[in-house]
């Protein structure tokens, strides 16, 4: 179900961990639903010169932390808040549309990084609010 | 590589000697069973046969109370709606728990949304268990039936179908009971259980897919679930699939005659496997009850890591098994079984679950055992969750 390139990452993430002086952290997702992804950036001179990441998470949201790892680093801050979670995706070849909704939040773990460095509040509710689903539980 | 399979709980190869016996049903001995001529009477005979295997194996008095289907899912929509349309003049009531199969929870939902039924969902406690107290004090005046399953196929926990039986007879309430993950696995006597209507599904013992039983005890009232013709006594039409029946038929006997060894090997592995488990992964916990459990389940929360992610890096290395994760349950949410038995939903989406089966071995449990520590490190290594 999963393209090569999603294969590809799961098994070989780039950029995992943590940058200890980073100068943008940005959380998205929450455990209850099944993700977390924290970006750390580091900005010299407008540019996005390191990003590293963690996520707990599907295939999908390791797949798409990585890959947006990569499309980031090298980017000014401008290009960089310009990525979208979508851009991520077609980077990859593409998600199973279940997952387009769910693990597909690379983009903005790195916007709130950025927004962090920028010294930009982010709503925090983000932190709880992306799937309102109907909890039909029984 | 080698592959190991450790996901019976979905579904079992169909044995080699099961395969066999079939064999001759779909080419030379391909009669209608309900036709005049030889042909049909050896089908015919085939099914009596088949049908005497499968009420010896769970000691039903008369093989008339036997009804093929097409799976476990047919027997659960069978006995839950048939008992709704014959007793719904009598009562709209209808006991269930929070942890059965789809096959019934969506049943009984429907009948719910669709048809007027009231239902209780009992809870169940950290293990997965019902409380016989609790179905007894859920009885009402209009309660027509209780349906419980007698295994849970997430968490492998054995209900107390004996105690919730004797509280049914007492009450006079038509009990039903999903067997699906039980026939096949531990011993199942339907009079010693109490039960009105038992399901059974063959590809969980290595029979094929797509075949089924309901056992339904003389004198129970149950509507008719497919009309057309006459077959099984008028009780389900359409041509009978006798090549899966007399699959069965054979996978029964076999389950019959091996029952104590199988079971004997199966509890073996598992609980090395769970203390293997324990020992070599910390932040784990054991889902579902320590003894009164399946003999081939294992299902662990994984603390810090999701359940999707540990299913790809096992599958890679070819490594089959199932999780209740919201990613591998098709829907947002995790395991509903995980989260009736109070588990929060992150933990829910980190469960593993093992499953073992007749042609497991000890190499399995140890290659398990080889690789599963390292998955753990590696996603845990990646997780914003885990400190390590
Ligand atoms: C407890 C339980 N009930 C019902 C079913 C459905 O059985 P079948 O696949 O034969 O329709 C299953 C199997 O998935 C099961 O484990």
């Amino acid at each position: 179900m999963y393209s090569d390139k999603v294969m590809e990452h799961f098994q070989n993430p780039r950029n995992v961990g943590e940058i200890p002086d980073a100068n943008g952290v940005g959380t998205v997702g929450n455990a209850k639903c099944g993700d977390i992804m924290k970006m750390f950036i580091k900005v010299e001179d407008n540019i996005i010169t390191d990003v590293k990441f963690k996520t707990f998470g599907c295939g999908a949201a390791i797949a798409t932390s990585s890959m947006a790892t990569e499309l980031a680093v090298g980017k000014t801050v401008e290009e960089a808040l310009e990525l979208t979670n979508k851009a991520v995706a077609e980077a990859l070849d593409g998600l199973p549309p279940a997952k387009m909704h769910c693990s597909n939040l690379a983009a903005d773990a790195l916007k709130k990084a950025i927004n962090n460095y920028l010294g930009i509040e982010t709503d925090d509710s983000d932190e709880v609010h992306h799937h309102h689903h109907e909890h039909d539980e029984f | 590589m080698k592959r190991v399979y450790m996901d019976n709980g979905a579904t079992t190869p169909t044995a080699p000697e099961v395969l066999e016996v079939m064999k001759p049903y779909f080419t030379d001995v391909f009669g209608n069973a309900s036709s005049f001529h030889s042909f049909g009477r050896e089908a015919r005979n085939a099914i009596t046969e088949a049908r005497d295997s499968v009420a010896k194996l769970i000691g039903a008095d008369d093989s008339r109370e036997i009804v093929f289907t097409s799976g476990g899912t047919e027997a659960d929509n069978y006995a839950i709606k048939g008992v709704a349309e014959a007793l719904e003049k009598k009562g709209k009531h209808i006991i269930t728990s929070s942890i059965e199969h789809h096959a019934v929870l969506h049943t009984c939902q429907y009948l719910e949304k669709k048809k007027g039924f009231e239902v209780t969902y009992l809870p169940v406690d950290e293990d997965g268990m019902v409380n016989p107290a609790d179905v007894k004090d859920a009885i009402k005046e209009d309660t027509i039936l209780i349906t419980i399953m007698m295994a849970n196929n997430e968490v492998g926990t054995i209900q107390p179908i004996v105690k919730i039986g004797e509280i049914a007879k007492e009450a006079g309430v038509t009990f039903h009971t999903d067997a699906v993950q039980a026939v096949g696995s531990i011993p199942v006597d339907v009079n010693q259980l109490n039960v009105d209507l038992l399901s059974l599904s063959g590809h969980k013992f290595n029979a094929p897919k797509g075949i089924g039983a309901l056992y339904i005890r003389k004198g129970t009232k149950v509507a008719k679930y497919l009309h057309g013709g006459a077959q099984e006594r008028n009780r389900r039409a359409t041509t009978e699939n006798v090549p899966g029946i007399v699959g069965l038929g054979k996978a029964c006997e076999i389950a019959l005659n091996a029952m104590d060894e199988k079971s004997a090997k199966l509890i073996a592995l598992r609980d090395r496997l769970i203390s293997g488990i324990e020992e070599q992964v910390d932040y784990v916990k054991l889902n579902g009850h320590r003894t009164e459990r399946l003999p081939g389940n294992v299902n662990f929360s994984i603390r810090y890591i999701e359940g999707e992610s540990i299913l790809m890096k096992l599958d890679l290395e070819g490594i089959a098994a199932s999780s209740g994760s919201a990613c591998t349950s098709g829907s947002l949410d995790p395991s509903h079984v995980l989260l009736a038995m109070g588990l929060t939903h992150e933990v829910a989406h980190g469960s593993l679950r093992l499953t073992l089966g007749n042609y497991n071995t000890e190499e399995d449990v140890d290659r398990i055992l080889d690789v599963l520590p390292k998955v753990v490190t590696d996603l845990r290594a990646m997780s914003p969750i885990y400190n390590g």
